[in-house]
């Protein structure tokens, strides 16, 4: 079975996400040393906690992390964890992976924020990720940043709420969710299945 | 199409067992807290909340294994509650498979716990629940609402319901939100149990006037009552426990009667 590394930055749930990528087939870890990223068959980037604190435990590997996704392991970043592949963030100081030229900004507007709860994609790409999704698909969501990709041919989908956000990114073996795909139920699973066939190829 | 209103099941738990009024047909273990939250989740529940009422410090291994449990079954949200007090509290939970952590008594004991909480896991994991009841008499420095019955302000309750505190509802959501609370449970103690239908002016005033989602709790009894909540009342999510309990109004149906009425759910 094809292990895939779940970076821990020591904060919040991540239990959710293992069991998640185990139900489709994934033997997933959770870890926080180069040599567990070096030797993974893909990578996960959760999303709990801050930019800050993730960026700060996220240094120690970073040159690893961006050696073995520049090799072709697939890497899948959720909420916090595909704001990571963006250079800065509204949320605090530090540099992100900066994987792609962009930023994350806060939500703002007439809404309330968090934006918490069920919402849709609108899919504007197609890809491998989202194969078999339907459009307008219901997923969830909880965060207050969102990322603003400089380059829109990597944007995925795009979800409204106050304003229209990329809600899900794809590029060669990057993809990233703004909503938590461990979280939406059947859709979510159906999605985490896509990468692990991803993962598999 | 905009964010879905949620609807959420609570289950009140004690020694690993679900507590409050079951009456589901086919589950092989009457109030078994996992299988209820799978079927919940698999009924189209949008998030769920497990209440401990026990809450004592030999409970906790207990919980522990009712969290990892559901988390392991569901794949949707889910929030625990009860006798949390501090970070290393929330960090069992949190860390066992839990999304989101609420706070009661100890939030109005000591504020502060909310901001901590917030810091270390984030404020979408601090839920600050708030059991409140109207109160007629008149008070200077209480945030006072017109009802049918005359103005009313809503006093904070602690301890499961059994302190009366003095303390303002809107006011404390309001300094709750500065802490850094992330989401409101508001259960309304003159409605809960009533299946009379929710506190409608508490529920609209807490959710216009903070700018963090509102969890409505305390008096659905038919679909109308999920109906009003939202739209009158604005709330983001209605919680509920025996309606589904007794599977008099599965979440499908209570979904299904919102669409009707033009309330935006998740199919």
């Amino acid at each position: 079975m094809p292990e895939a590394v779940i970076f821990d930055y020591g904060v919040g749930n991540l239990l959710s996400l293992k069991c998640a990528l185990e139900k489709v087939g994934l033997n997933a870890k959770i870890g926080v040393s180069a040599q567990q990223l070096k030797k993974a068959d893909a990578i996960a980037l959760p999303g709990v906690g801050s930019f800050s604190a993730a960026i700060t435990k996220l240094d120690a590997v970073k040159e690893t992390l961006l050696a073995a996704v520049e090799s072709g392991t697939p890497l899948i970043g959720i909420c916090l964890g595909l704001q990571l592949f963006f250079p800065e963030s509204e949320e605090g100081p530090g540099k992100g992976l900066a994987l792609f030229e962009g930023k994350n900004v806060r939500l703002r507007g007439e809404v309330k924020v968090p934006h918490m709860g069920w919402n849709t994609l609108r899919i504007v790409k197609q890809n491998a990720l989202f194969e078999g999704v339907a459009d307008e698909s219901y997923v969830y969501f909880v965060h207050s940043l969102y990322p603003v990709p400089t380059d829109k041919a990597i944007v995925a989908s795009e979800t409204e709420y106050g304003a229209t956000f990329t809600s899900a990114i794809a590029s060669k073996n990057v993809f990233g969710t703004q909503f938590h795909p461990e979280k939406s139920g059947d859709i979510g699973l159906h999605i985490l299945e896509n990468f692990a066939k991803i993962v598999k190829r | 199409m905009p964010l879905a209103k949620r609807i959420v099941p609570c289950l009140d738990v004690t020694c690993g067992t679900v507590v409050k009024g079951i009456n589901f047909l086919n589950l092989k273990k009457a109030g078994d807290p996992v299988e209820l939250a799978k079927r919940y989740s698999d009924e189209g529940a949008d998030e769920l909340v497990f209440l401990d009422i026990t809450a004592s410090s030999d409970n906790r291994d207990i919980l522990r294994g009712v969290v990892e449990g559901v988390a392991r079954a569901i794949s949707i949200p889910f929030t625990v509650g009860g006798g949390i007090r501090n970070v290393s509290d929330a960090r069992l939970v949190l860390c066992s498979g839990a999304d989101k952590v609420s706070v009661n008594t100890a939030a109005v004991e000591n504020p502060q716990v909310i901001t901590e909480l917030a810091d270390v896991f984030g404020q979408q994991c601090v839920v600050v629940a708030i059991d409140a009841k109207r109160r007629h008499e008149k008070a200077e420095s209480k945030i006072t609402v017109e009802t049918r019955e005359g103005p009313v302000w809503f006093e904070v309750y602690t301890y499961g319901g059994r302190k009366p505190t003095g303390i303002d509802a809107v006011t404390w959501a309001l300094r709750a939100v500065e802490l850094g609370a992330g989401e409101f449970l508001v259960t309304s103690m003159d409605k809960d149990g009533t299946k009379d239908g929710y506190d409608i002016e508490l529920t609209r005033t807490i959710s216009e006037k903070v700018n963090v989602p509102v969890i409505a709790s305390g008096g659905a009894g038919v679909p109308e009552h999920f109906v009003e909540v939202f739209t009158d009342g604005k709330a983001d999510a209605a919680l509920a426990a025996s309606v589904f309990h007794y599977n008099q109004y599965p979440v499908p149906v209570i979904k299904e009667f919102l669409r009707k009425q033009g309330v935006i759910v998740r199919p």
